[in-house]
């Protein structure tokens, strides 16, 4: 029995009826605002308060920095809007690059900084050519250049003591030779607390548990006071060059601890491949284990870069004039006292660049480099 | 044949230099010959350094008198104690320091961990901004920037900034009012006390109740009722023995009352906000190992979100928080040593500072100084270490 069923007039038909748009509250801007900001009476309580909090913080900081700020003349009779003195940054912006690194000498210093940014970013560039190269050159004849050129003393070039160095420059120069050192040593370290014989293992984890365990602050303490103590009378080093020991050990330890969480991380099925493969100690690590495990630590690896990075301004503290320190001798000269806030926050803006750009990079490489065994 | 499975099963020794046991004991013993030679050259040295210097050894200097006069100390000191009083006052004010940082630092860290993760956007990305911006600056410029930038450029004692006339802060610290206490006042710690072990007590067996009946206890109302009611009683059984000394502005400063020097409150705002920023990120990572699936598998069993979260997100969420958590603690302790840069008088500025300066005993004193951090970081790691074996997930 077959009936047609007749549709009476009015009745819902489907696909009949074209189909309504969402409601306008639940799209576009308002949908948004609605879904992020207003969803329950908490949240619209919270999101007006913040709105009042960025409400009495943003505009007068934008007035301060930007709309009433002081950038022309060169005293600080310039300043008279009541806003930043940007004067101050200004007119000692040399010396806060390069210290006191004597005037006629500074090419030197511009000098490896080109070359150490042309290095850098065809490092960083991906798809340029010759990179082993380029590694190779950064890493063994740069720093002989570098050293030439900054203290002096062959070729022509007038000495510059250490004492003269100061500003960016040092901080850099603390910065890049901490880091480079105190990875391939903390990359030791690390085997070292791995490794089979008892008596290697102990000296490592005594010597990084001890370096781990007391503050940088007290490291450099050690190296301005303690080390000229240990050496035989007559043999003195360089002030800057015992800061630099205290930190590369300092931040090895640091390092030790990352890489060792990453050897830790590579199952023992690698270990007993690699083994079975009739290779060495020295070649399985270097050719199997090291290189997977240090892709594994790279954001550990960033991570204490950027600590040391942010712990060279300690060297204040046992008188040598970084980026920090000689900013904060600048704003107690009494020709500019009462601007101390200009030299904070730029220096606050450079150290965040730096830091930040790091930290971000490291997330890039980690995406790079990842082969798919995240979860 | 035979001849042939001998040799199968007896391989060729390696000749000694190729054979691993007895390249490990040379390279071991060469390390130790290197360790004891480097020591012995080191321990020469300096012995032969201080005698031609003239510089005394040993640790008798902890028995002199100091001669200096150090601005907060918690226990009696004056300029006649000793350089080992003067120890004690600097290792007391850096337990100080880092003890209210930590609380403060937590506190702080948690509240922008969870903020970050905050389902509204304006509140998510201002946590972001505050974590990216303060864990990317050095922490000793914010140290400078809070102690020269804001706290030395408040105004002078005479034109303070007030708070109903009670709280006066000005380029001398902030001065508070200061408890006294009157006789009978010991009752009211007491009643703490004894509210603590009592609290303590009841949690104990109300869990026990729990676990053999099943009938839960209200445990959080009690132990509130316990913890405010006995100390209450106990005041209004001694009278309220506790009256507040007021500051009062005389001359060019304030007498009376509390101070908290401006150099101890950089460093804790500086500490705190600092620690907070790193804090933050470790309880955010915390909470978000936690799969989304324990909290429905929790709410498919009947428990409500209360119980939901104390009894199955958050122990879960504490094992991944608790080991980085304690470093950071750490971090904070070893950096208050940076107060050494304002002069806030804890163990570095006062003793590898002030002491090893007059003295110039670098050895004992630096040795005293690394031992006292030394000694903290590895009680905190034993206690981490216990805490982790206690938490780890019990595999079957």
């Amino acid at each position: 029995m077959v009936t047609t069923t007749q549709t009476p007039p009015g009745a819902y038909v489907p696909g009949a009826h074209p189909n309504l748009p969402p409601p306008s509250s639940s799209v576009g801007a308002v949908g948004w605002m609605r879904s992020n900001l207003f969803s329950s009476p908490a949240n619209t309580l919270l999101t007006l308060v913040a709105i009042y909090l960025l409400y009495t913080l943003i505009p007068p900081v934008v007035q301060w920095a930007f709309l009433q700020a002081d950038l022309n003349g060169d005293s600080r009779e310039a300043c008279t809007s009541g806003g930043a003195c940007w004067v101050f940054i200004k007119s000692r912006f040399a010396q806060f690059m390069y210290g006191f690194y004597p005037d006629a000498e500074r090419w030197r210093v511009d000098t490896l900084g080109i070359m150490l940014v042309v290095c850098l970013s065809w490092l960083l560039i991906p798809h340029l050519p010759a990179k082993k190269w380029v590694i190779l050159f950064a890493l063994l004849i740069y720093p002989i250049i570098a050293f030439f050129l900054l203290y002096g003393g062959s070729f022509g070039l007038e000495i510059v003591e250490t004492p003269q160095w100061g500003g960016l420059m040092l901080t850099l120069v603390i910065a890049i030779v901490g880091i480079t050192t105190s990875l391939p040593l903390g990359i030791l370290l690390a085997l070292g607390r791995r490794s089979n014989m008892p008596l290697v293992r102990a000296v490592c984890v005594v010597f990084i548990e001890f370096w781990r365990g007391v503050p940088l602050i007290t490291v450099l303490f050690m190296a301005s006071v303690m080390l000229p103590l240990f050496l035989p009378e007559g043999v003195n080093f360089d002030k800057l060059l015992r800061a630099l020991i205290g930190i590369m050990l300092f931040s090895a330890a640091y390092m030790a601890e990352v890489v060792r969480g990453g050897l830790q991380a590579i199952p023992k099925g690698q270990y007993e491949a690699a083994a079975a493969l009739g290779l060495g100690y020295w070649k399985m690590m270097g050719l199997i284990i090291l290189p997977q495990a240090l892709k594994l630590v790279i954001p550990g690896i960033v991570n204490t870069f950027i600590g040391l990075f942010k712990d060279t301004t300690l060297v204040l503290i046992i008188g040598l004039f970084d980026f920090l320190g000689i900013i904060q001798s600048a704003a107690t000269d009494p020709k500019w006292l009462g601007y101390a806030v200009e030299g904070y926050v730029f220096a606050a803006a450079v150290y965040w660049l730096f830091c930040f750009s790091m930290s971000r990079y490291s997330q890039h490489l980690e995406q790079k480099l990842a082969t798919g065994h995240k979860r | 044949m035979t001849t042939e499975s001998k040799s199968l099963t007896k391989p060729r020794k390696p000749p000694v230099w190729n054979d691993p046991t007895y390249r490990a004991i040379f390279f071991q013993l060469l390390l130790l010959v290197l360790v004891v030679g480097f020591g012995l050259y080191i321990f020469n040295n300096t012995t032969a350094n201080l005698e031609r210097q003239g510089i005394a050894s040993g640790f008798g200097f902890l028995q002199t008198t100091a001669g200096f006069d150090i601005i907060t100390h918690l226990i009696d000191y004056t300029e006649e104690s000793t350089y080992g009083r003067a120890f004690m006052v600097s290792l007391i004010n850096t337990l100080v320091l880092a003890a209210i940082g930590i609380v403060l630092a937590t506190i702080l860290g948690v509240i922008v961990g969870i903020a970050r993760l905050s389902p509204n956007w304006l509140i998510a990305r201002m946590a972001t901004v505050y974590i990216e911006t303060i864990r990317n600056i050095p922490l000793l410029l914010q140290i400078f920037f809070w102690y020269f930038a804001v706290l030395r450029s408040v105004p002078h004692p005479r034109d303070s900034m007030q708070i109903f006339d009670t709280f006066f802060l000005n380029n001398r610290g902030l001065y508070s009012p200061a408890p006294l206490f009157e006789q009978g006042f010991w009752l009211i710690p007491a009643a703490l006390g004894i509210a603590i072990i009592a609290i303590i007590t009841i949690a104990i067996w109300a869990k026990r109740r729990q676990e053999r009946t099943g009938q839960p206890f209200h445990t959080v109302w009690v132990s509130l009722g316990i913890f405010f009611g006995l100390p209450l009683l106990a005041a209004i059984v001694t009278g309220f023995p506790l009256t507040w000394e007021y500051p009062e502005l005389k001359g060019f400063n304030f007498r009376g009352g509390m101070v908290i020097i401006p150099e101890f409150m950089s460093m804790l705002l500086a500490l705190s906000i600092y620690t907070a920023a790193f804090i933050a990120e470790i309880v955010r990572a915390g909470i978000q190992a936690v799969s989304h699936g324990q909290t429905e598998a929790a709410y498919a069993l009947g428990l409500r979100p209360g119980p939901t979260l104390r009894l199955v997100i958050l122990p879960q969420a504490l094992r991944v928080i608790i080991p980085p958590l304690t470093s950071q603690y750490l971090n904070l302790t070893k950096n208050s040593s940076l107060a050494a840069a304002i002069a806030y008088p804890e163990l570095v500025s006062v003793f590898a500072g002030t002491v090893l300066n007059q003295t110039g005993q670098a050895v004992e004193i630096i040795a005293i100084t690394m031992a006292v951090y030394l000694a903290l970081s590895l009680l905190i790691s034993l206690f981490m270490n216990w805490y982790n074996q206690k938490m780890a997930l019990v595999e079957r």
